[in-house]
């Protein structure tokens, strides 16, 4: 693992409290090659940083993007992200699966 | 997520506590579940089942689909014993995620050249354990063979609630082991909870093929339900 979530949820906090708008995005099921396992997460901040990962890398650009809509809407949102194409694993791409990501903001009461 | 749970999972997780969050992905209502009140919670036989696994996942409860996001502590490994067996179940355990400490006072065993990357104490165990602050989460081994040693290492051990304590040495030693941990006053429900011969039944010869056995061992202590794991221990 790249970052330990214990990391990742403490910056969310961290975050939260020095005034930062703040989501978190978990992936909550996956299928197939999924390169991440269900409870992987990134936290999002409203300038756009982020910290852990959900795909190592195929679709956090499209979290973030979906993570600061939550921000300024706080209502959660459950992404889903699939490759189709069976012969994604042939040309070496990780993301043959299909993963389910929950993004909710941080702060909501 | 509300600050404040994001905050209690935080605390839970720096004081080595399980802790699972249970989240209703319809329209994001969200609880927190200590380990300590599972078994009093109307999920419990799925969050405990999950935890035991340590895996997050999806169920379905009274028409809701739920997310249980299982935080548990990273499993930890302790040592007694820098010796042969070692030098292959410390990086075996490693593989396996679980965070490895090697104690032995005796610093010709204790060598960084031996141990490689592996944090090493070369202290007596009642010095070297305490600080360790031992807990559920810990798998407990006592390899030295040296009574001076492995005797008080299993004593602090009892003294935790540390999910698995092995020692090596045979049916005879651990017999004579048995009697020496009862002299300095250990309760037979203690001794009884030490692994010995250690290790899975699997014929295992060389020090990496026991340190597999070991392993295996701790493994299913760790995964398999309560009842089970004694089963396949008999």
């Amino acid at each position: 693992m790249l970052n330990r979530d214990e990391d990742i949820l403490q910056a969310a906090e961290n975050w939260q409290k020095a005034g930062h708008g703040v989501a978190l995005a978990t992936v909550v099921e996956t299928w197939g090659s999924a390169p991440r396992p269900a409870g992987s997460s990134l936290v999002i901040n409203d300038d756009g940083t982020f910290l852990g990962s959900v795909s190592g890398g195929c679709v956090e650009g499209a979290v973030v993007t979906e993570a600061l809509d939550v921000i300024a809407s706080g209502k959660p949102k459950m992404l889903e992200f699939g490759v189709a194409d069976e012969t994604a694993w042939n040309v070496g791409l990780s993301c043959g699966g299909t993963i389910r990501v929950f993004v909710e903001k941080v702060g909501q009461s | 997520m509300k600050l404040e749970t994001l905050t209690q999972v935080n605390a839970e997780r720096a004081a080595r506590r399980p802790v699972i969050v249970v989240t209703d992905v319809a329209n994001g209502d969200q609880r927190l579940v200590k380990a300590k009140d599972i078994a009093t919670d109307p999920l419990s036989a799925e969050l405990s089942k999950q935890l035991r696994m340590g895996k997050s996942g999806m169920i379905e409860s009274g028409g809701k689909k739920l997310f249980l996001n299982v935080y548990a502590p990273t499993a930890r490994l302790v040592i007694v014993g820098a010796v042969h067996i070692s030098q292959a179940l410390a990086p075996l355990a490693r593989s396996l995620d679980y965070d490895v400490t090697v104690v032995d006072p005796r610093t010709a065993f204790a060598s960084p050249e031996r141990f490689p990357d592996v944090p090493l104490i070369a202290e007596w165990p009642d010095v070297a354990l305490p600080p360790l602050n031992i807990d559920h989460y810990t798998a407990f081994v006592a390899l030295t063979h040296d009574p001076k040693i492995d005797d008080p290492a299993l004593l602090h051990a009892f003294e935790r609630e540390c999910f698995y304590i092995g020692a090596l040495g045979s049916r005879k030693t651990h017999a004579k082991r048995a009697e020496r941990l009862k002299a300095q006053g250990a309760a037979d429900a203690d001794i009884a909870r030490i692994h010995a011969p250690i290790g899975l039944s699997i014929g295992a010869v060389s020090p990496s093929e026991i340190a597999v056995a070991i392993m295996a061992e701790i493994t299913a202590e760790l995964r398999l339900p309560k009842e089970t794991a004694k089963v396949q221990a008999a």
